[in-house]
């Protein structure tokens, strides 16, 4: 990582301006001759780095205006407010030198030419973005080989699958080897092994070009696989900015202890709160402190086969994020 | 500028592929293109006939002519842009194109001049028999065909400019159709497509030497057909010229007004 800062936002806004009326006839009439409008702060005043090279996971649920940040940083927003630069540059004025060196795929729209083969798409990209002959080759072969694309290149893209379409998408989007990219779900509606897929694709473009990524995801998997640090965002505002560990350790008070007994029939209540008890494996919910304590005590009083300890899945601390915002 | 040969170059390619997806569709539209002028050539031969074989300098020959030759002309220069932009607003595709580092006009030219390019052999094929069916009389004069090109080149260009501007307005309303429409009526009327400019009422016809409408479509036709001397020549490039610069000015400045709304409410 060379340390250098590839984004850079400060205090950054976006207020939506929304017309409302009551429903019925009167009103319509009424908002004809005086329209109310609301305004709806999308994004409310967050500010972050990303060093080059970084990538980080973007998180919050829907409508807390993650992908509005994305298309500032893209510069098909205008901010209301604040400062953004990405690699130098202001997004919103577009220059080409700044479209030429990033690159926003978005999980559910298309870019590709529906009814031509990938590959022609990839040509008009080419040529688009100027990218020399050699170059091209050499970056094709090489998305093509990450990708497994060789059997999709020549097919229409209208007969592709949802996840070969993804693959597609998302080579078509790194052609001209952005140096900062933008993912907003790129794994939606795909398949776990798709999912898994894609997971690796992203890992190995960062590694190998020194891209920064900052990518969203409803999937909690991509974030844990792919980036060490994350961005939680919520109404607008930014609830934590830090290492996922951290997050995790933060937010949750409990671990979950699994142990496997030869004899189910013992009663657990008094070591923690039972949360599941099938076929011999109990599953404890013990308060973080006294993880060691209940571990040593079950050991000790119970015929144990097998014991683990574990973090609560990230969601959890994610949504005591979330919780602790509304107090 | 070898940077945008390249792209031209490349959009040309893709719309072809894609178009040779719809050959049914390219039928269709054939007839409609055809089906039109020939309506009009149909009842202005009747009426030119029922009031002693000639309208307004027009006998059924040449009206023949005039309508072929519009159909060719016209082919040329016309562009769907104004229905596909709604769509495009609406569906986010705009988004994409915003992204790249070209100006989105560059894509929509190439992809027009390439369909053209297709329907050019069948459009002269359909100007053939029509030509067999109503007898067109011509009166070709050499120097008015060299420079019908420059005409059709200025027609097409400023047709192209002044839709593409009208089209933005799907960026400040989904309702378009309502002016998709007004636009289509004064185009009908005031651009020659229903009848000779030469046949409307007088002021009409002054209303029409002034708007844009007349110098897209059928200036080049009444060069072709000869029917223009010098001056009238020199002073309808002269309109193309000075509506292009006009139209060039007013798509800048929509376009930046247009992207400003795009991206404020919401991409």
């Amino acid at each position: 990582m060379s340390g250098a800062t590839s984004i850079e936002v400060r205090d950054l806004r976006k207020t939506y301006v929304v017309s409302e009326r009551e429903p019925g006839a009167m009103a319509a009439l009424r908002s004809l001759v005086r329209r109310r409008t609301t305004e709806v702060p999308a994004v409310d005043g967050i500010s972050f780095d990303l060093v080059a090279g970084e990538i980080v996971g973007f998180l919050g649920p829907n409508g807390a205006g993650k992908t509005t940040t994305l298309k500032m940083l893209s510069g098909l927003l205008h901010p209301s407010g604040g400062e953004v630069t990405v690699l130098g540059h202001v997004p919103s004025r577009r220059e080409k030198a700044f479209l030429q060196q990033i690159t926003l795929v978005m999980g559910q729209r298309n870019q590709l030419v529906w009814d031509i083969p990938a590959a022609d798409s990839f040509e008009l990209n080419r040529a688009i973005y100027r990218i020399p002959i050699a170059d091209y080759r050499e970056t094709l072969d090489e998305l093509v080989a990450m990708l497994e694309l060789e059997p999709l290149l020549k097919k229409p893209v209208r007969t592709l699958s949802l996840g070969e379409r993804m693959k597609c998408e998302i080579a078509a989007a790194l052609l001209h080897r952005p140096r900062v990219v933008f993912l907003d779900e790129p794994t939606i509606g795909l398949d776990v092994t798709m999912q898994r897929r894609l997971r690796a694709f992203i890992a190995e473009y960062n590694r190998r070009y020194g891209a920064t990524v900052l990518l969203t995801s409803h999937y909690m998997a991509d974030v844990e696989a792919l980036c060490r640090r994350v961005l939680v965002i919520h109404h607008g505002r930014l609830l934590f900015d830090g290492e996922l560990s951290a997050l995790v350790q933060r937010f949750t008070t409990h671990k979950t202890i699994m142990v496997r007994l030869e004899d189910c029939t013992a009663d657990l209540r008094s070591y923690g709160e039972v949360i599941s008890c099938e076929e011999g494996l109990v599953t404890l919910r013990v308060p973080k402190a006294a993880t060691a304590r209940v571990t040593e005590r079950l050991l000790a009083d119970l015929p144990v086969i097998d014991l683990t300890v574990e973090d609560p899945p990230i969601e959890e601390a994610i949504e005591r994020v979330f919780a602790q915002e509304t107090l | 500028m070898r940077g945008l040969a390249g792209l031209y170059a490349q959009q040309f390619k893709t719309s072809l592929a894609s178009m040779f997806q719809y050959r049914a569709a390219l039928v269709i539209w054939l007839i409609g293109h055809v089906l039109d002028p020939v309506v009009y050539l149909a009842v202005w031969s009747a009426v030119s006939r029922s009031s002693g074989g000639s309208v307004g300098g027009f006998d059924a020959a040449q009206f023949a002519a005039y309508f072929i030759v519009l159909m060719l002309v016209n082919h040329v220069t016309y562009t769907w842009i104004m229905y596909e932009y709604e769509y495009r607003v609406r569906q986010g595709m705009l988004s994409f194109a915003l992204l790249r580092p070209v100006h989105p006009i560059h894509a929509d030219i190439a992809d027009n001049v390439s369909s053209k390019v297709i329907t050019l052999p069948l459009i002269i094929a359909a100007a053939a028999v029509l030509g067999l069916l109503f007898r067109p009389s011509f009166h070709l004069v050499p120097w008015a065909l060299a420079a019908s090109a420059p005409a059709l080149m200025l027609a097409f260009i400023v047709r192209f400019l002044m839709e593409w501007t009208l089209a933005l307005a799907a960026f400040w309303t989904t309702r378009v159709s309502a002016i998709n429409q007004t636009y289509f009526i004064a185009m009908l009327f005031l651009s020659g497509q229903m009848a000779p400019l030469s046949l409307l009422p007088p002021a009409l016809q002054k209303i029409a030497a002034v708007l844009p409408f007349r110098w897209t479509t059928s200036f080049p036709v009444e060069l072709i057909l000869g029917r223009l001397d010098y001056a009238a020549a020199l002073q309808g490039l002269g309109m193309q010229a000075a509506w292009l610069v006009l139209c060039l000015f007013l798509l800048r400045l929509t376009w930046r007004a247009g992207v400003r709304v795009y991206s404020a409410v919401g991409a």
